[in-house]
């Protein structure tokens, strides 16, 4: 880890370590910072919460939402739960994969877009559902998947 | 004149929708027009099928609705609102009076979508905190009491009766306990919590407050899934301005009692739904399922004497302490007592969130409030209690949707979330799933469901592809036995039950001579 990063991840070790089972809510904070969580800042977080490295590279590891490797600048997440099966998410995902040239847990070549799959989001009455970033999408159909990818921006959010 | 009050939803579903815009475009065009209005962005009143809804305060009628309202819609309301508002085509009338609202029986959600849900002020004026005032005047043992008298068992799915597990934490000696929330609604289907989180989040607050009086614990955590990140920021805003009003803090309400409260944040782990496992991860470990007992009502967060209850649970307490057991006992069928919210989800027209009191069919939920499939194709199966629950074939629709009776047919009601499917389901390719799943989440502390799922999934492939199918039935069914009474919690010991109803209910997709049809898995809107 460079000098800039480990100061970043100090001082979220700092403003959060008091709190009971921190490690949850430092990986997330270093997620939010960084984009994602180095494996460098391992042995670092290792040595700050008294914790082994293997335990945070476990906990690192058993959560689908920690990412070791930086992501696309939007991440899109296509649900692949029953009620947006029961609304053609199937067509839908394999419609996503093919238009974003990628496969899950892959960003695509110019850097735009990070593909995930997600198990609910919640919105199962207006199906299927996507996760742009913070914002959920209904009813998205190959069509409306299409529009959405084309108003993504290099660097804000989506209209 | 005073200013035309206008409501505009700023849940998540009715923003997938378009709620944003529609807002935005109510303000712009009053102010193009000169006119002096309000916006109110309230919570949803849960009619997802009219989403987004446009509410407006009218002297005569109350409030009167339109929907779904897009926004190139605005400009046509607020001509209609100037002349005969009943001709234009989006008008549902008064609010209170569409059917689907107005024949359920709210209890929990009796607030939501009624204002701004961060107004303090409008949810005391609506009863808020009359429990908790209530509370502060009882013994422990008397709140507990109360709780019992209710009858109200756990909205999570498990259905354990929610003051046992209180008495047992009361019972149990220690200086420090906690009050735990769960909040990871993982089940696809279910929308509940969501709704509750983001249009009343001060009545989980108010619950949860209820219960460290009750059991002596002092902190509080809401477990929240990372997938709803609205419900995030609504709990953080909540938390803060209850505590600046003193309701959190040292001194609750005035009184000498003190309750602390935070929201976590989960990983993306289904698992983490399951008590024990929610419980290591807010420990800020990997969220494996610790073995019972102990119960984590003896030994639960770090250790101590912890109450686990689903958001609705905690948010009935709320509705307990104001209006009393018998009150709240007063509606359901047999032992399940109170109301469920359940949740109309997957290919039906009219999906959202229906409190009814327990008793109700499943195809009174589907048919009168569901309106038929979104597709208008004949609707085929029905998933009741999530991704662990069974599909349930027309023959099975008639049940009386309350704990016992699903449990009588190997189903279960959990946390109420009712998805459909319509004629083009591949009922082989839902029992795969299933399997599959189970293996993307299982925590693998178990060998039966970390092992048997992903053997699940293989064996189901081989039936589909026909490869010496009637030996691979065997050692499917042999497979789902190992599972339900191997594995340590629900995630293995209920996958089974999705795959054994589709090949029960449903033996014709995976017959050596099915016919998938040519529409299934296709987009059907």
């Amino acid at each position: 880890m460079n000098d800039s990063l480990e100061q970043k991840v100090n001082e979220i070790v700092d403003g959060l370590c008091l709190l009971e089972g921190a490690l949850l809510p430092i990986l997330h904070a270093v997620q939010a910072e960084l984009g994602y969580v180095p494996s460098s800042a391992v042995p670092f977080l290792s040595r700050r919460l008294n914790l082994s490295r293997a335990e945070i590279h476990g906990v690192i590891s058993f959560y689908h939402d920690f990412r070791t490797e930086p992501g696309g600048t939007h991440t899109v997440q296509i649900c692949r739960a029953e009620a947006c099966q029961s609304m053609g998410s199937r067509t839908l995902e394999a419609h996503a994969k093919l238009a974003l040239g990628v496969d899950f847990g892959a960003t695509t070549e110019d850097g735009l877009v990070t593909l995930e799959p997600v198990y609910c989001l919640g919105n199962c009455a207006c199906a299927p559902s996507i996760r742009i970033d913070d914002h959920v999408h209904a009813r998205v159909d190959s069509h409306r998947f299409d529009q959405l990818m084309s108003a993504l921006d290099k660097t804000g959010d989506v209209k | 004149m005073t200013a035309l009050r206008f409501f505009v939803p700023q849940d998540t579903t009715a923003c997938a929708l378009g709620a944003d815009d529609t807002a935005l475009a109510v303000v712009t065009t009053a102010e193009a027009r000169g006119l002096d209005i309000d916006l109110i962005r309230n919570g949803t009143r849960g009619l997802f099928w009219l989403e987004p809804l446009l509410e407006v305060e009218t002297e005569g009628e109350g409030r009167i609705a339109f929907g779904p309202v897009m926004e190139h819609d605005i400009p046509a309301i607020l001509d209609a609102l100037n002349a005969d508002v009943t001709t234009h085509p989006l008008y549902l009338g008064p609010t209170e009076d569409i059917a689907y609202l107005k024949n359920q029986q709210r209890l929990t959600f009796s607030r939501a979508g009624l204002g701004d849900p961060l107004c303090l002020e409008n949810y005391q004026a609506l009863g808020g905190f009359v429990g908790l005032q209530r509370a502060l005047k009882m013994t422990p043992q008397g709140i507990v009491d109360e709780v019992k008298g209710s009858g109200l068992r756990g909205r999570g799915g498990a259905a354990f009766p929610a003051g046992i597990k209180w008495q047992t934490v009361l019972n149990t000696p220690g200086e420090k306990k906690y009050i735990v929330c769960n909040a990871d609604e993982g089940d696809s289907g279910t929308f509940a919590d969501r709704v509750l989180m983001e249009a009343d989040p001060y009545q989980l607050i108010e619950g949860m407050i209820i219960a460290g009086l009750a059991v002596g614990a002092t902190r509080g955590y809401i477990y929240l899934r990372s997938e709803y990140p609205k419900a995030h920021e609504m709990l953080k805003h909540a938390i803060k301005n209850a505590q600046q009003a003193g309701y959190l803090g040292q001194s609750v309400a005035g009184s000498d009692r003190s309750f602390e409260l935070q929201v976590r944040l989960g990983g993306g782990a289904y698992i983490c739904g399951e008590e024990t496992s929610l419980l290591d991860s807010l420990e800020g470990k990997r969220g494996m399922v610790r073995a019972k007992p102990p119960l984590p009502a003896i030994e639960g967060l770090f250790g101590k004497p912890t109450v686990v209850n689903n958001v609705l649970t905690l948010a009935a307490i709320s509705t307990i302490l104001e209006k009393g057991a018998d009150y709240y006992q007063g509606f359901g069928l047999g032992r399940s007592r109170g109301t469920l919210a359940f949740q109309l989800a997957g290919n039906i027209k009219r999906g959202g969130l229906i409190e009814l009191a327990f008793g109700t069919t499943l195809r009174d939920v589907v048919q009168e409030y569901g309106n038929g499939s979104y597709s208008g194709r004949p609707i085929r199966a029905i998933q009741v209690g999530g991704p662990l629950g069974a599909y349930l074939p027309e023959a099975q629709w008639d049940t009386p949707l309350d704990y016992e009776s699903f449990a009588a047919q190997n189903a279960m009601v959990g946390h109420g979330g009712i998805v459909v499917f319509d004629d083009t389901v591949d009922m082989g390719a839902q029992a795969r799933f299933a399997m599959e799943f189970c293996a993307e989440e299982s925590c693998g502390k178990c060998t039966p469901c970390r092992i048997g799922s992903v053997r699940g999934v293989e064996v189901i492939d081989r039936v589909l592809a026909d490869d010496n199918r009637d030996k691979n039935l065997i050692v499917l069914h042999d497979l789902c036995d190992t599972m339900e009474f191997g594995s340590l919690c629900a995630m293995g010991g209920m996958t089974p039950f999705p795959v054994r109803s589709a090949l029960q209910y449903f033996p014709e997709d995976f017959a050596a001579d099915r016919v998938v049809s040519t529409n299934r898995g296709e987009q059907t809107c």
